[in-house]
């Protein structure tokens, strides 16, 4: 056996927003800092956002989400922190090893401390021709647009609201397509309405209160079967008319990427808010088990700004936990991410969120508190 | 169908007539100025950052709509690509007796030329009128966003924000 063993303070699994800004905190603090993701590229999903993000100008709003992950990169290589990439990690044992594949070989990584940073996966949507050519998650066009450079189809049919459904749309005319219309079955359009506007602006309708029943085509996607929505979202008969295009988007919706964690043993707690099933963290986003910490999607679905906000904090306390940091110092860093946290989970679209990550924290705390007096009993 | 932003993703009346980031007619007839189309309250400030002038407010609660303090506007155009949302134009209803001009955000390609006559659009992507393009400003301090100034008949100042996108066949052959 000539299996590849790895010992680092700390192993960050996922190098998207979430895990490079763990690496960056952690690796600053003097950890030994390994970073594991099967991508061949770092950067998770920041490379793929080319619209200029949200947020307080004191945290790089009105940047470029690439370049966002471009100085977060270099920031983490300057920190010391070592990339592996084209790794998968396919399981996290209970006696706290992580069973890796490193470029078809397998290894084993021992880490003093785990950061859980996989991020999220596309929800999809099963209907009629929903397994034809040319149906595809919103994630999927972006990657192809940006990353592979290809165009998926030139006359597009965007299902869902949000702001990826939104924002996908809109960097699909930029690569050059057609959207030939974006269809959301809730009364109301869900991401924000500056992105809204921007495809109303180039023609593009919405419509909500629409749902798409069937996709049309033999061996390929030709068209889609529109249907009005009514109380309950049940379809209204009548209602039904078809538009041609080639290519069907969803953008339904994203669930976290916990198996890793399920697979540790870390205790979870059921947010719909948050995307379903999230693990249980407290304020340091350290879950149930003492050496796994959490960060970004995979603690329920937000976006980039709070990925990385969550990432240092993850990195912070974990290097703390190591005693690469004095317990002040990494309150008071631990305290400015909060506060910054809490700005980015502030007004209409941030409310919700907010309460739901409270929830959860607070979830998880009673759950230890009651572990400890189980204990005792 | 319900109007406003969250129904549509285009403002309605009451929402424009409610925002205040949009100065008053009287100022848009004195000159260049910025017209801040942001209805929801979103975390988002980089329009007071970029406002050399002091002239957009925000706060210390980064949900607040922008709010324009007219008079100390220029109308220099810094906060136009630096808005996330692409929110905000310029408008500059002095510009002669007959024409008005805007300056929004576009970020397609291919880019018309300085000269061109391009077609105007409203908030939904509807032909208002031709525009003549006075300007295409790619400044670095951009960030890749490109700024697009048009002419227009004075009577849709209120009405143009964009132009349709150019086909690839649109543009010039360079040989």
């Amino acid at each position: 056996m000539n299996q590849q063993y790895y010992e680092p303070d700390i192993a960050i699994i996922g190098a998207g927003a979430a895990g490079l800004s763990a690496a960056c905190q952690a690796a600053k603090a003097g950890a030994d800092v390994l970073v594991i993701d099967e991508n061949r590229l770092p950067g998770g999903q920041l490379f793929k956002q080319i619209h200029k993000f949200f947020g307080s100008y004191e945290h790089k709003a009105g940047v470029r989400g690439y370049q966002i992950g471009q100085a977060l990169l270099e920031q983490v290589q300057q920190a010391g922190a070592n990339i592996m990439l084209d790794t998968v990690a396919y399981g996290l044992f209970p006696n706290m090893e992580l069973g890796i594949i490193h470029q078809g070989k397998a290894g084993t990584v021992k880490a003093k401390k785990y950061i859980l940073a996989a991020g999220s996966k596309e929800n999809y949507l099963a209907l009629p021709g929903s397994t034809l050519p040319g149906v595809m998650g919103a994630g999927a066009a972006q990657t192809m647009i940006h990353i592979n450079r290809v165009l998926p189809g030139k006359k597009i049919v965007m299902v869902g609201s949000g702001n990826v459904g939104l924002i996908v749309s809109y960097q699909l005319m930029q690569a050059g397509a057609e959207v030939v219309c974006l269809v959301e079955a809730a009364p109301q359009i869900g991401g924000y309405g500056v992105h809204a506007s921007k495809l109303r602006r180039a023609g593009v309708p919405i419509y909500v209160g629409t749902t798409i029943q069937r996709v049309l085509g033999e061996t390929q996607v030709t068209g889609v079967e529109l249907v009005d929505l009514g109380p309950g979202f049940q379809p209204i008969d009548g209602t039904q008319r078809t538009l041609a295009c080639d290519t069907v988007c969803l953008a339904v919706g994203l669930n976290p990427m916990t198996e890793l964690a399920w697979m540790a043993g870390c205790n979870f707690t059921f947010l719909p808010a948050l995307g379903g099933h999230v693990p249980m963290h407290d304020e340091n986003m350290c879950t149930t088990l003492p050496d796994v910490y959490v960060a970004g999607d995979i603690t329920g679905v937000e976006e980039a700004s709070s990925a990385m906000e969550e990432g240092n904090l993850a990195g912070i306390a974990a290097a703390e936990a190591l005693g690469y940091m004095t317990p002040e110092e990494a309150k008071r860093q631990k305290d400015a991410v909060w506060q910054r946290l809490q700005v980015l989970r502030s007004g209409q679209f941030g409310q919700k969120r907010q309460e739901a990550k409270q929830l959860q924290i607070d979830t998880t705390l009673a759950f230890l508190k009651g572990r400890r007096g189980g204990g005792q009993a | 169908m319900k109007e406003g932003i969250l129904y549509t993703g285009v403002p309605s009346e009451e929402e424009l007539k409610a925002c205040p980031g949009i100065p008053s007619q009287d100022r848009m007839e004195r000159g260049r100025v910025a017209v801040i189309e942001c209805v929801q309250q979103i975390p988002c400030n980089p329009c007071e950052a970029a406002c050399k002038f002091g002239a957009i407010h925000v706060g210390e609660q980064i949900t607040n709509l922008p709010c324009l303090e007219e008079d100390r506007c220029t109308g220099c155009g810094m906060c136009v690509a630096r808005c996330p949302g692409l929110a905000i134009v310029i408008v500059n209803r002095a510009y002669s007796p007959t024409e008005a001009t805007i300056d929004f955000p576009f970020e397609y390609l291919p880019c018309p030329e300085v000269g061109d006559s391009v077609e105007a659009v409203d908030r939904i992507g509807q032909y208002v009128c031709q525009g003549r393009v006075l300007k295409v400003i790619q400044a670095g301090a951009y960030a890749g966003t490109c700024v697009l100034s048009i002419a227009v008949d004075k009577q849709y100042a209120d009405r143009v924000r964009s132009i349709k996108r150019l086909s690839v066949s649109d543009t010039r052959q360079e040989e």
